[in-house]
């Protein structure tokens, strides 16, 4: 009985801790002690140095490792040099979760936000200090146009992020979906191109062309499913799961329940 | 009154003797015979509701500029035949509801003759006196696969676009005649001549349809004069006598139920599961695609096909004689038919049984064609499922290159085998039935001792 007893309290000790260590794991960003007393140019050159240089290199100068580049993203060395690249990609990295990455092998994604404002703000001020590069975009998607927006999007996104923008599978790499940027986002994206997404210069899409882009995301938000339950926007794939699985499970039930019913008729 | 009628129409036309065979004729009691009646009423559903899109579908490619009510597409350039269906989907009365149901019933009807060509093969139907029937059955399950693929193309928006260009390369690898059969369906090199919209409309609505329609009716003239098949459930059914239900007062009330049954379930997805939106598609435009785009299910076993065929084309000199879409989108099903349609025969010539069949086998009663019609189904599944391998690859992150090498592995192996597991199932089934007879023949003499 007693031995029970100590068996369960220790479970419970042993499961308490692992929730402390599972609750600290998510802020895995070194912060420092005095974060209060710096200035947001401290700040910034702080946490980048314990969180950023490892990969990035002293003043954003990359870390080349010798040999040929890594995956689909045809990343050189443990990461790129963040001379020049300016707040807008450091924005769009930043924002999106993607930074700082666990393993530079791994294609950057849209995760949790570790950073608070004041250290989101402070970084991006020190990575745009590293070189000349360019600002945080501004777009006015409300100035756009959704069809031409559509039509743009059609010609020069959708063969990787499909026509609703429901994403999927490029030569080994995962397309997301574009349901939770920010305009801002989007605009930063389509200028910076992250990972092997091509960027786009004002030359290709112009600004005016990028509000209409924008504006045609944000509608895909809320696809119009006047049709009923929308199955996911990608087309045949689960129309034909909704053949076999529903369907077919459907008429087959009625088969038997019809068939069954005249037994012993004959 | 009503016997003044009756006999009015029948002194004019004779009808009686037809109408008491009819009312005669015997249908059989299990409920999987029921599954090629359901193949039938989507194809009622599917010309019921196509009809009605014929009222409002305008076949032309010709350059239109959409003003309607959906935003997205206002100001867009467009096809005729696009516009007509965004308006049929946004504006026509019910015209949504009837395009979905006709949509479903389309993937359902070709859902359905698998269904029923399964229960066919594996029950040994096919056979003598019923081979004719079974040919037609399969011609029938491939004209449907084309007039599936002649109906969403004609739509013109962006899926059928990207189908399109597929199906173009495809009919240009046919070796020697391919550039000039392209040549004749399109009217001109890919996209095609504007009159291309006509032909795939005429073949859509009137050419193939009429062709399944036939088809149907010889299909279901044979069957009725050859009878069903039965399955000995009892010592009195046998390959000379036909037990079954009567039309009238058993059949009829049965078969309507399960009329009104398909109709109903395919309106109810019509009305409540969105498929096919074109208008968050937009229209097609030359070069221009999205990701992840996948023919209806029913092709999906040739995209899969393409995709794991090595990348080869056969050449003399700097001629390409055979260009790689042949083996995936033409040799792969051309096979796949063939060994459907030749089956009836290759089968005599293994296991030689003359006569009539009119007793069905249970699949354990066949071991040999159980095997194989699991193997060869499990092949095609394969190929249909490798057509897939990027959505595997976002559910699960298997890498796409390695999932077609494994595939194009996988796709012999596991046939190969599932035909002998299946095998030995089968015999060993047979095998615990025997037993079991001898056991119950030893109980009932004892009984019959003790007594
Ligand atoms: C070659 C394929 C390709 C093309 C073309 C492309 N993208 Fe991308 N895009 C990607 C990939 C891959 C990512 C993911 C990048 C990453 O993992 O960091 C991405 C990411 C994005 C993101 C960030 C999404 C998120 O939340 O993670 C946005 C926004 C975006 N793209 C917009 C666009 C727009 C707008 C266009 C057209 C002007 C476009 N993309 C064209 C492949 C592409
Ligand atoms: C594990 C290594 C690693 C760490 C740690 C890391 N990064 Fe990165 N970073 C990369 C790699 C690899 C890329 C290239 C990804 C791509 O092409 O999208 C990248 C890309 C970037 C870019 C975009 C560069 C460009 O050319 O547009 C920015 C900005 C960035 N990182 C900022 C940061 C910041 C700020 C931190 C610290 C919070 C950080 N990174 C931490 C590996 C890392």
């Amino acid at each position: 009985m007693r031995r029970a007893r100590i068996a369960i309290a220790a479970t419970l000790l042993v499961l308490a801790l692992a929730a402390v260590a599972y609750a600290q794991l998510p802020s895995g960003i070194a912060r420092p002690d005095n974060e209060q007393n710096l200035s947001t140019q401290e700040l910034g050159a702080q946490l980048y140095a314990g969180n950023c240089a490892s990969c990035h290199g002293i003043a954003g100068r990359g870390v080349a490792v010798p040999g040929a580049t890594r995956g689909a993203g045809n990343i050189k060395g443990q990461g790129p040099s963040l001379v020049g690249v300016g707040a807008q990609a450091a924005h769009l990295y930043l924002t999106t979760g993607f930074m700082p990455l666990s393993n530079p092998h791994e294609q950057p994604w849209r995760s949790r936000v570790l950073f608070n404002r004041r250290e989101l703000a402070s970084l991006i001020q020190y990575v745009a200090s590293l070189g000349k590069g360019p600002p945080i975009p501004h777009p006015r998607p409300e100035t756009g146009d959704v069809s031409e927006g559509m039509h743009l999007f059609t010609s020069h996104c959708a063969g990787c992020h499909q026509v609703a923008a429901e994403g999927g599978y490029v030569t080994d790499a995962r397309v997301p979906l574009i349901k939770e940027d920010t305009p801002t986002q989007i605009a930063e994206a389509v200028r910076v191109g992250p990972y092997l997404m091509p960027k786009f210069s004002k030359k290709y899409i112009s600004d005016r062309q990028l509000n209409s882009i924008i504006a045609y995301l944000q509608a895909t938000k809320q696809p119009r499913d006047i049709g009923g339950w929308g199955i996911g926007h990608i087309g045949p794939v689960p129309e034909g799961m909704v053949t076999w699985f529903i369907a077919a499970v459907a008429l087959i039930a009625l088969c038997v329940l019809i068939g069954e019913r005249l037994r012993g008729t004959v | 009154m009503i016997r003044r009628a009756v006999r009015f129409i029948d002194t004019r036309a004779g009808a009686a003797p037809f109408i008491k065979a009819t009312l005669r004729y015997v249908f059989p009691d299990h409920w999987s015979f029921l599954l090629g009646e359901v193949a039938l009423y989507a194809f009622i559903v599917l010309v019921a509701t196509g009809t009605y899109l014929t009222f409002f579908f305008h076949p032309s490619l010709a350059d239109t500029v959409y003003h309607g009510t959906y935003a997205p597409l206002r100001g867009q350039k467009m096809s005729e035949a696009y516009k007509s269906v965004v308006d049929i989907s946004f504006h026509v009365k019910a015209g949504l509801l009837i395009r979905q149901t006709h949509h479903w019933a389309a993937n359902v009807f070709v859902a359905a003759i698998v269904l029923h060509l399964m229960r066919i093969f594996f029950t040994g139907a096919f056979r003598k006196p019923r081979e004719l029937t079974y040919i037609i059955g399969i011609l029938m399950l491939f004209a449907t696969l084309l007039e599936g693929y002649a109906g969403y193309s004609m739509v013109d928006d962006l899926l059928s676009g990207m189908g399109l260009a597929i199906g173009y390369g495809v009919a240009l690898s046919l070796p020697f005649v391919g550039g000039n059969l392209a040549l004749l369906i399109w009217g001109a090199p890919y996209p095609g001549d504007p009159s291309f919209e006509s032909r795939l409309f005429i073949a859509h609505v009137f050419i193939l349809p009429v062709l399944i329609g036939t088809l149907i009716a010889v299909h279901l003239t044979l069957v009725a004069s050859r009878h069903h098949t039965q399955f000995r459930k009892e010592k009195r059914m046998t390959n000379r006598r036909l037990v079954g239900v009567p039309t009238f007062p058993g059949q009829a009330p049965r078969s309507l139920g399960l009329m009104l049954g398909v109709a109903g379930i395919l309106l109810l997805l019509g009305g409540l599961i969105q498929i096919n939106p074109i208008w968050l598609w937009g229209p097609y435009h030359l070069a221009q695609g999205t990701n992840g785009a996948q023919p209806d299910w029913y092709l999906g076993w040739l995209i899969g096909a393409l995709r794991l065929v090595p990348h080869f084309d056969v050449t003399i000199g700097s001629y390409t004689l055979v260009p790689n879409p042949f083996w995936g989108g033409a040799l792969f099903p051309l096979i796949v038919m063939g060994v459907l349609l030749a089956w009836p025969w290759l089968e005599r010539r293994f296991s030689p049984q003359r006569g009539f069949h009119n007793l069905l086998d249970r699949p354990r009663d066949a071991p040999g064609r159980t095997a194989f019609g699991v193997a060869f189904l499990l092949w095609v599944f394969l190929i249909f499922f490798a057509g897939a391998a990027d959505r595997i690859y976002l559910f699960l992150g298997w890498s796409y290159q390695e999932q077609i090498w494994i595939y194009r592995g996988l796709v012999w192996v596991l046939p190969v085998i599932a035909f002998f597991v299946t095998r030995s199932v089968c015999r060993e089934l047979q095998a615990i039935e025997r037993v079991e007879e001898v056991r119950e023949a030893a109980e009932a003499e004892a009984q019959a001792a003790s007594a």
